[in-house]
């Protein structure tokens, strides 16, 4: 039943996820993996099932079956806060910067699992230890809370022109496209092993996407991690090493960008659905048409 | 034997009777809410002006009961859609706390309205029934009893058709399940809100009348008690759903009558709020349901403004302290420092609450039950224990923020609108403890004889002294504040009360900021609390009450929320000026919750800005 075995152990791997919706399968029996230095993209229509799966891949949400395994070890049961100290982190779809706070403050938020007050683990202490910190601000915090500025300066000057002017202006206050670059620098200060991004280019004119583009190829080169969760094919083309192609909840292929273009099965889901089988089919299992999708999504598995 | 049984049988007939008014109040408040997605507070007030108007009919002029139930229903009606008409319809973009906050501004100026027309005092109302009892089986049933219970059957028969089978009701029923779609078929969401708004009140306005009737007694302090059991009622029945709001009003009816019967008649209070809270953190969709999915609940929690703090000079903040800190040098007037220290009191209560509201974004408006505890844990350590003033202050306000943290923690999970309840039925928790701990607390004797605050030997009694010293505290907990607020941990507070998605995806415990900033928010109120027994001297369950939450959180609407000058100017204003003007001193509720809606609907950051 199992794919065969990889060379090495991927640091994200998704085993058989699920996930149901007062019975419908929002999400049905995905299964894939992105390997160190990997960027893996995630694509598929409208309600296909990509946000979901993200959601639960982040810990938004839980699967109703399946497990998922970051660098070998299960996240089910984590809290969500937990993810960002594993080393993920995200963006979101429709941006969710902290709007009454500076693009400076922002940015700083993404380190925040990484400071030692937060770090350490004793329970109560850690509490009174965290709040002395506050009050008397001593040489160490102040220390680090400057490195870390000096480092969020950094990767915001990494966009340029665009936010450097902006430091200290409220997050509420920038056009669409700077929110989104907020949202990408918050995320790369957390200094990720795995850079999750939904859909980074939504809503985006071809010059802000084109830009965009170019920015997650820097990453890449430089060696990040990146799942991607978007539908504008040209960016997914030119920017992943592997495509997971998803219709319905389930997934239909998975490939190299060159190759999953080419598959019929990714065509008739862009450019339309067959028809439902007819009305007098029982709507909601779909014994007929079930088994013969699967049988082409086994051997694609098995493949890779 | 037989007359335990009775006497069961006697308090189910009494629980099912309290419990049918309930129904009424809590139908009323689910239909607001699962029409216009609005916690109403201001529908006790319409609850207890339904009893006035009634004991205005029947006492007054003499009315037939029929009539008088009549103008009662039409009187009530006619009000809710006043109110919704002016104080909640602009607000319909708000963020849902928005609304919620003008509720509450609108059930200050009812309450005080009626208070200046007919007295605080209590009016008794005669009972208008024959005072006549019979007898089935063992148990004593009044007509009265009857009454109710028959206007309660028709009254829900009635609402049944109507929302079955008339084209308003199915416009209703549309509206609730999914506004946009109802309005895109043609529904008039907004007439459809307004008439939900006119059925409610008349309910509410039947229930006050029937409690009238019932207790012999009107009076204008009923409203709030109101408002808060039918709250427990509807979140026992599950917001929003009618059926469920009837039966959870039967059953905390029945709560409640059992339980005065086993605990005596101090605890009746104490149920409803104990079980608001457990069924808001564990059962959120009520215990009729067994659906685990969480309410709807908004994304934006908090009441913020998008504003930029107005910059005031540090210069002139540093001035205006000195001129402070010098003002009983030149205006000597005892009158005038006694307000301002009440100010200065208030102010660090003001501040709690914008720290825990404002910059961390969870609505309390129950900050006035840890003022209760830091004011009993000192006046309790140095009289029972002997313990000098200084060393009780300090540990009053830590007892406060440990009991604060404990007792919130269960409603770390609710949101925005709920936390705000949450709290709020916590700040009445913390009475009633306190009312019915006799041992501990002296009970509703309270406490009398607390030493005066002194500092090593210096004892502040002297309206000139007091007033220093809790001027220096004041000072102390901003300088303290601002220093929090403005470390890591403060951006981190922030970041919480901006998106709690986001902030959890960025490895930010909730949990545990959120028992950071209560605790702080707890300590300072505490401190507070703790200095106001000493000054007072006597302190018992009704000294800090949910009106002082409610004004406190005025005061931090109207500096700005999370602004810390803010809140002390706010508080300043909202002490000092109704004292000021010696007229208006009648008024002040009135002025209240007129500053809070005219705030809401024109200037949501306040006079300084969210900070």
């Amino acid at each position: 039943m199992e794919s065969v075995q990889r060379a090495t152990r991927p640091l994200l791997e998704i085993k058989q996820v699920s996930r149901a919706f007062d019975g419908v399968l929002a999400v049905d029996d995905v299964s894939f993996g992105i390997d160190e230095g990997e960027t893996v993209s995630v694509i598929g229509p409208n309600g296909a099932g990509k946000t979901t799966l993200f959601n639960l891949i982040t810990g938004v949400d839980q699967p109703t079956a399946g497990e998922i395994f970051f660098d070998g070890a299960p996240l089910a049961g984590l809290p969500a806060h937990a993810y960002a100290r594993l080393g993920m982190a995200r963006t979101f779809q429709h941006g969710r910067v902290f709007g009454n706070l500076s693009v400076l403050d922002n940015v700083l938020l993404g380190a925040h699992s990484r400071r030692q007050v937060v770090r350490s683990r004793a329970p109560v202490v850690n509490l009174l230890r965290e709040l002395a910190y506050g009050l008397l601000q001593p040489g160490s915090v102040k220390q680090e809370e400057a490195a870390l500025r000096a480092e969020a300066e950094e990767i915001l000057a990494q966009f340029g022109e665009r936010l450097t002017p902006r430091l200290h202006q409220p997050a509420y206050s920038l056009s669409y496209a700077n929110r989104r670059r907020v949202e990408i620098a918050r995320a790369l200060m957390l200094r990720p092993r795995l850079l999750l991004l939904d859909e980074p280019t939504a809503g985006m004119n071809p010059a802000e996407t084109q830009e965009m583009l170019d920015f997650i190829a820097t990453l890449k080169a430089r060696g990040q991690t990146i799942l991607l969760i978007e539908h504008k094919l040209t960016l997914v083309m030119q920017l992943s090493d592997r495509v997971v192609v998803m219709d319905d909840g389930r997934k239909i292929t998975e490939g190299a960008p060159e190759v999953v273009r080419h598959d019929p099965q990714v065509i008739e889901a862009y450019l339309g659905h067959r028809h439902h089988p007819p009305a007098n089919a029982a709507q909601d299992d779909e014994p007929v048409v079930q088994p013969a999708t699967r049988l082409t999504i086994d051997p694609a598995a098995g493949v890779l | 034997m037989d007359s335990l049984l009775r006497t069961f049988a006697d308090q189910t007939i009494n629980g099912l009777v309290i419990g049918n008014i309930y129904a009424f109040i809590a139908v009323g408040l689910a239909l607001i809410f699962g029409v216009g997605n609005l916690i109403n507070f201001a529908h006790g007030s319409i609850f207890m002006v339904g009893a006035y108007v009634g004991w205005v009919c029947v006492t007054w002029w003499g009315l037939p009961l029929f009539t008088a139930f009549l103008v009662t229903t039409l009187v009530c009606a006619l009000l809710g859609v006043i109110i919704e008409r002016f104080a909640l319809y602009p607000l319909r973009s708000a963020p849902p706390i928005a609304p919620l906050l003008a509720t509450i501004g609108v059930s200050f100026m009812i309450d005080q309205a009626v208070q200046i027309i007919f007295t605080p005092n209590p009016q008794a109302f005669p009972n208008p029934l024959l005072a006549y009892r019979f007898q089935v089986g063992g148990v004593t049933v009044g007509a009265i009893d009857l009454l109710i219970a028959g206007i309660g059957v028709a009254t829900a028969a009635a609402l049944y058709l109507f929302l079955r089978f008339t084209q308003w009701g199915w416009a209703l029923r549309a509206t609730a399940q999914d506004r946009e779609a109802a309005q895109q078929m043609g529904v008039d969401v907004v007439a459809v809100n307004r008439m939900t708004f006119a059925i409610a009140s008349a309910l509410g306005g039947i229930a006050g009348l029937l409690v009238g009737m019932y207790f012999n007694t009107v009076y204008p302090t009923m409203s709030f008690q109101a408002t808060l059991k039918g709250f427990a009622a509807v979140v026992l029945g599950g917001l929003g759903n009618v059926p469920g709001a009837v039966l959870g009003g039967l059953l905390l009816g029945l709560i409640e009558s059992y339980g005065v019967a086993i605990f005596g008649a101090t605890y009746r209070n104490l149920f409803a709020f104990v079980i608001l809270i457990a069924v808001l953190v564990w059962r959120p969709n009520g215990i009729f349901t067994n659906q685990r999915r969480t309410a709807p609940e908004p994304l934006t929690g908090t009441f913020i403004a998008r504003s930029r703090p107005v910059h005031i000079p540090a210069w002139a903040i540093a001035a205006l302290t000195v001129a402070a800190l010098a003002l009983p040098f030149f205006a000597p007037n005892p009158y005038l420092l006694q307000i301002l220290t009440n100010a200065w009191l208030l102010g660090m209560v003001a501040l709690s609450v914008t720290l825990v509201t404002g910059t961390a974004g969870q609505t309390s408006l129950g900050q006035a039950g840890f003022m209760a505890i830091g004011a009993y844990a000192s006046a309790l350590l140095t009289q029972r224990l002997g313990w000098p003033f200084e060393l009780s202050l300090l540990a009053s306000a830590l007892v406060s923020a440990v009991i604060g943290v404990l007792l919130v923690l269960p409603a770390f999970r609710l949101r925005a609108v709920y936390i705000a309840i949450a709290t709020l039925a916590i700040g009445e928790i913390v009475n009633q403890v306190i009312l019915n701990w006799d041992s501990l607390t002296n009970g509703a004797m309270g406490i009398t004889n607390i030493a005066p605050p002194s500092l090593f030997g210096w004892q502040a009694i002297r309206p000139h002294e007091i007033y220093w010293f809790t001027l220096v505290l004041l000072i102390l907990a901003a300088l303290v504040q601002h220093r929090l607020v403005r470390s890591p941990l403060g951006r981190t507070w922030r970041a919480l009360r901006e998106d709690e998605v986001a902030a959890q995806a960025f490895g930010i415990d909730l949990n545990r900021y959120k028992t950071l900033v209560f605790a702080v928010a707890a300590f300072i109120a505490g401190l507070s609390g703790a200095v106001t027994g000493h000054m007072y001297s006597y302190i018992s369950h009704e000294t800090f009450t949910n009106t002082t939450s409610i004004l406190v959180l005025t005061m931090v609407i109207l500096g700005g929320m999370g602004n810390l000058l803010g809140a002390i100017v706010g508080a300043v204003a909202l002490t000092a000026l109704p004292e000021l003007f010696r007229g208006l001193a009648d008024y002040r509720y009135l002025i209240y919750g007129l500053t809070l809606l005219l705030l809401i609907r024109f200037r949501p950051q306040g006079l300084l800005g969210t900070d």
